[in-house]
Order: structure tokens, then sequence, then C-alpha cells
């Protein structure tokens, strides 16, 4: 069998399993796909080398996926994702300064994201009418989900985005910003959030998946003329990453996943917390208590790899809910064409979506069902709230 | 050229970040600032209010940057990517030297092209210093393995030093491999008969 070369740009984040345990178990090469993985330190690196050619196919964040393919924010250039690598698995670590203050005003669980979002929406007019500096909260980029869950969640209690400041660190460096004081929340994949508690700098609010059940958060981006010439070299991708995910959530799997994963040209983090993340056990306050989330991180499962252009219809209405991007039919069907489930179900033979056991296939905490044939009607009754 | 545009460097590289601010000044432009550190990046710019930024590749506050193509309070000039759709020759360029570059909206395009190429040719030009600098290393490294072996041969089989050296040389021929190779085994050998 003759061997295809491809180049792969990753971020080392947890979500990147399915990419890296394809290469390192093997699933890749069995398909006759000789990867070579480059790690990246920023996701504008992946995007712009993914567009130019340096990349044949990268982890990319699934707004950006988006973004690029309509021309938001950078070069147009279309993009198809024929595999999702991973859903959820974001979290909101609070300093443990912001937690007390939100414990206080909370009227209610504070594990309800409503009551939270109402304690912070008391938080932030208090400092408003006093004159302090608004609140800092730090998320990944400009398009992704971290800054979309952040945004709905606030805003659903009336939070507006501009009474808050959000502003885009690095994920390695928000520990250090949360410690220091620069920020005193953020949003970020995993390990960081772990990371912060571990220090005792930080507190986790809420799984991502608390906010939204089910939120595309990485997918495998190809350029998509690339993918029309080299249909094959697809397929084999495809396949590689279903038996890797596979493999992934099998749980007597799970120690060698997260010692594959924690070697320094991998995620480079120490193996037992990316076996609480596989997991989905998270230690949430130094005080070793721990909460658990069947959901909190999904790779492959609960239908996280078949792309759901129902996921990219929602993160398309972020981006023109907070300005980033114009509403139009067009664009609605361009952002929707990026998440390719026709080229997942040709590869794997598959007959379609398995059921996510969610009626609108996001299932957010607060609003109506989602329905992407109405963005009108999801921005229009979001509006109204922030009035 | 226009001398007075605002430049702003955003390197973590001390030695490179000062090749091309120097380069920079040669070619003319006075309002190069060179940025270090990573706390309160966003603002520090905002407040030199830079046309052009120029920051490398291997930098993660690089998606810091991006947030200036966002519209809202705190961005008071929108911030796009030089090369536009047309460019992905130029953008090919400066991705390959490790470089990106920023200006704010509305610069025509004509106006920053001498400070790319002058951006893409320094850090080229680091690069190529850098791989001179590590085999001038890894040289010299070889050449203090193969004295020891030498010693070593000399002391062990009384040998003078040209015949020590014709030996590791034949050694190395005879088995295909690098005089250097031969040497460090000599070396390894010796440290396990001590």
């Amino acid at each position: 069998m003759t061997e295809t070369r491809l180049r792969i740009g990753f971020i080392p984040l947890c979500d990147a399993a399915a990419l890296l345990v394809a290469v390192d178990k093997g699933f890749a090469a069995a398909e006759g796909l000789d990867i070579e993985l480059i790690r990246e330190v920023s996701w504008s690196n992946v995007r712009d080398k993914l567009n130019i050619g340096l990349f044949d196919a990268a982890h990319l964040l699934a707004p950006v996926a988006i973004a690029s393919s309509l021309g938001l924010g950078h070069i147009k250039v279309p993009i198809v994702a024929p595999f999702g690598l991973g859903v959820n698995g974001n979290a909101i670590t609070v300093s443990p300064g912001l937690w007390a203050e939100l414990a206080k005003a909370a009227d209610g669980s504070i594990l309800d994201p409503m009551v939270t979002a109402r304690a912070l929406a008391t938080i932030v007019a208090t400092r408003k009418r006093r004159g302090e500096e608004p609140l800092t909260f730090g998320m990944t980029f400009p398009f992704s989900t971290h800054n979309y869950q952040l945004r709905f969640w606030m805003a659903a209690a009336g939070v507006d985005a501009d009474d808050v400041r959000l502003v885009v660190l690095p994920p390695p460096y928000m520990v250090e910003s949360l410690t220091s004081r620069q920020v005193d929340a953020f949003c970020v994949g995993a390990p960081w959030n772990s990371v912060a508690v571990d220090l005792g700098v930080g507190r986790i609010l809420h799984f991502s998946s608390e906010i939204l059940a089910h939120a595309a958060e990485k997918v495998l981006a190809l350029r998509a003329r690339w993918a029309e010439e080299n249909p094959d070299t697809v397929v084999k991708l495809v396949r590689a990453l279903d038996r890797s995910a596979a493999f992934i959530e099998d749980p007597a799997n799970r120690g060698e996943v997260a010692a594959l994963l924690a070697a320094p040209h991998r995620v480079g983090v120490a193996a037992e917390v990316i076996e609480r993340t596989l997991e989905g056990r998270l230690k949430i306050a130094p005080d070793g208590s721990v909460r658990a989330d069947a959901r909190y991180l999904l790779i492959g499962h609960n239908g996280a790899a078949r792309p759901d252009p129902v996921q990219a219809a929602w993160l398309y209405a972020q981006m023109v809910r907070w300005g980033q991007a114009p509403l139009s039919e067009e664009l609605v069907s361009a952002a929707k064409g990026v998440f390719r489930p026709d080229l997942f179900d040709a590869a794997l033979q598959s007959n379609g979506p398995n059921a996510t056991a969610l009626a609108d296939g996001i299932g957010a905490f607060a609003g109506p069902a989602f329905n992407a044939e109405d963005i009108t009607g999801h921005l229009n009754f979001w509006a109204m709230k922030q009035r | 050229m226009d001398a007075s545009l605002n430049i702003v460097i955003v390197d973590e590289n001390p030695v490179r970040a000062a090749i091309l601010e120097e380069g920079l000044r040669e070619a003319g432009y006075v309002n190069v600032v060179r940025i270090e550190g990573t706390a309160k990046l966003l603002a520090r710019i905002y407040a030199i209010d830079p046309d052009v930024i120029l920051i490398d590749l291997e930098n993660p506050s690089r998606d810091v940057l991006e947030q200036m193509f966002q519209v809202s309070r705190i961005v008071k000039r929108p911030v796009a990517m030089f090369v536009d759709q047309a460019d992905s020759a130029s953008i090919q360029a400066s991705v390959d030297a490790g470089v990106s570059a920023y200006i704010v909206d509305g610069l025509k395009k004509e106006r920053i092209k001498s400070i790319l190429d002058l951006c893409i040719s320094r850090f080229n030009a680091f690069s190529r210093l850098q791989s001179e600098l590590e085999q001038t290393k890894s040289a010299l490294e070889e050449r203090k393995v193969i004295d020891r072996a030498k010693g070593i041969l000399m002391k062990a089989k009384n040998l003078s030093e040209e015949q020590a050296y014709a030996l590791l040389r034949k050694t190395a021929m005879n088995e295909n491999r690098k005089i250097a190779e031969v040497a460090q085994s000599v070396v390894t050998a010796a440290e396990l008969f001590k």
C-alpha cells in the first residue's frame, strides 16, 4: 500500500486526543496515512497554515472553521469539517474572591447557571454604580465556543458584554493571569481549569456542558478544495479518527490514552489530570470537592464525532448576536455547509445521526429551543431579553 | 516610504527583535517600539496606537492580537491583516519566515510593502544565523570529542597524534560512520574501562 504523507497541525489540548491517538496508536498508519503532527502555539497560526496549504488538515476551533469559510476577521478560505474531534470540554473558572462574591449574591444553588448569572448581574451592577473597574473575563479566541459560552451564560441574566471586559488570552497564560489578578475569571478547555484549581488560585464555577449540553468544540478542518481533490484521503482520515475515538471512549484504555497524551510533544501535562478530564470528574475547588458530568468532554460518543449542521447554525447565530457577522440566508447556509455529515457517513457507511437525546441538538440552560431554520427568532428572543 | 509610520514589534526573542528594529531604523522608520512580556499586551499596544504590528509566529500572544479585528468599545481603530485575498504569495513568504504583520484598517498596502519585505528578510537572516550558530557549536563539540579520542588512543596504543587520527578515520570509513561518532564510541568505551 502506498503511504499518503500528511502534515496536520494541533494545539496541545485534551480534545486533540482523537487525532493524537490515531497517530500514536497506529490507526492512521493502518489506513496508509503517514501523518506528521505539528504542535502549534496559537489558533491564528493553525488557521493561517491550514489556509495557505502548509497543513493538509488541522485540529481547529469549530467557530474558526466557520469564520474562515465566511471570510470573517481574516481572509476567506472555505473549510470543511468531516469529523468532530470534541464536543464540550470547557469550564468557567473564577478567582476565589469572585467566587465568594457570587456565593454571597446567589439566590439559590450556586450549581445552577441561572442563579450564578443573576448573581453576576448583581455584582456587575454594584461595581458600575460604585464606579469600580469592570470584571475581566479571559477566553481563548474571538471566534471560539469559550467566547460564546461566557456571553450566553451572562447575557441570560441580562449582563451586557460591554459591562464586563472579555479579553483573549492564550490558554497557557490563563492561570498566571488569574493569579496576578489581570483577570477575575476565564473560560478555557482542559487541562487549564484543573491546573488553576490544583494551584489553589481558582474555583470551577461551571462546566460548559451545564450551559450548553452539546456544543461543537473542535473539528478536523480541511480546505474545501483539498477535500474535493483528495476524496480517498478524506475517507481514510475519517476512518482512522473514528477508530481512534472508539479506542479513547473505552474506559479500559483510559490510562493508556492519558499516558500517550501526557508526552511532552503531545499535550504535555500530567497523565492524572488528563485521565480526570476524559472521565469527566474534575476537582472544582482547592478543598478537593469534585464535580462529575458524563457530558463534560465528549470524544466520539453521544454523536460527538458526526458533524451536525445545527451546531454550525447555532455558532453562526452567536457570531451575528455579538456583532461579528451580518445576518443573511446565504451566510447561514454557508456556515451549515462547513459541517459535513455526508463525508462522515460516506467514510463510515453510517446511516445518519445517532440521537444526541437532545430535542434541539443544543440543550441550552436558558431560552427557547434552538431552531436552525429560524435564527432570526433566536436573535429576537435574546435581543428582547437584553433590553 | 513613510518614515512617520508607528511600528510595534512583538517578539519574545530579544535578539531577533533588536535585529528587526535596527533594520527598520536603517530603512528610515523612526517610530519603532519593541514590546516585551505579555502583561496587558493589548492595552500597551492601544496606548502606542500603531499603524503596523509585527509579531513572530512562535508567540502565543498572536491570538491576543486577533481581538483587534473585533468591533468593541476598547478598540479604537480596527486592525486588519496586511495580506488580502490576492496576496497569498506574501502571506506564504511571511509565514515561512515566521512572522505575521497586522496593519490598521485603511492603510494602503503599498505603504507597508517595504516594511514587510524587510521583516521577512531579517527573520530569514536571523534563522540562518541561528542555524549557523548551531552548526558551529556542534562542530566545536565534535572537535573536542575527536581530540579526546585521539588522546586516549595515543596513550593506550602508544601512537602519534597523526597515527591516532588516521586510525579513527580508517575505522569510520570501514564502518561507514562519521569520525565524530567513532570518536564518541572510543570516549564512551574508555569511560567504561576506567
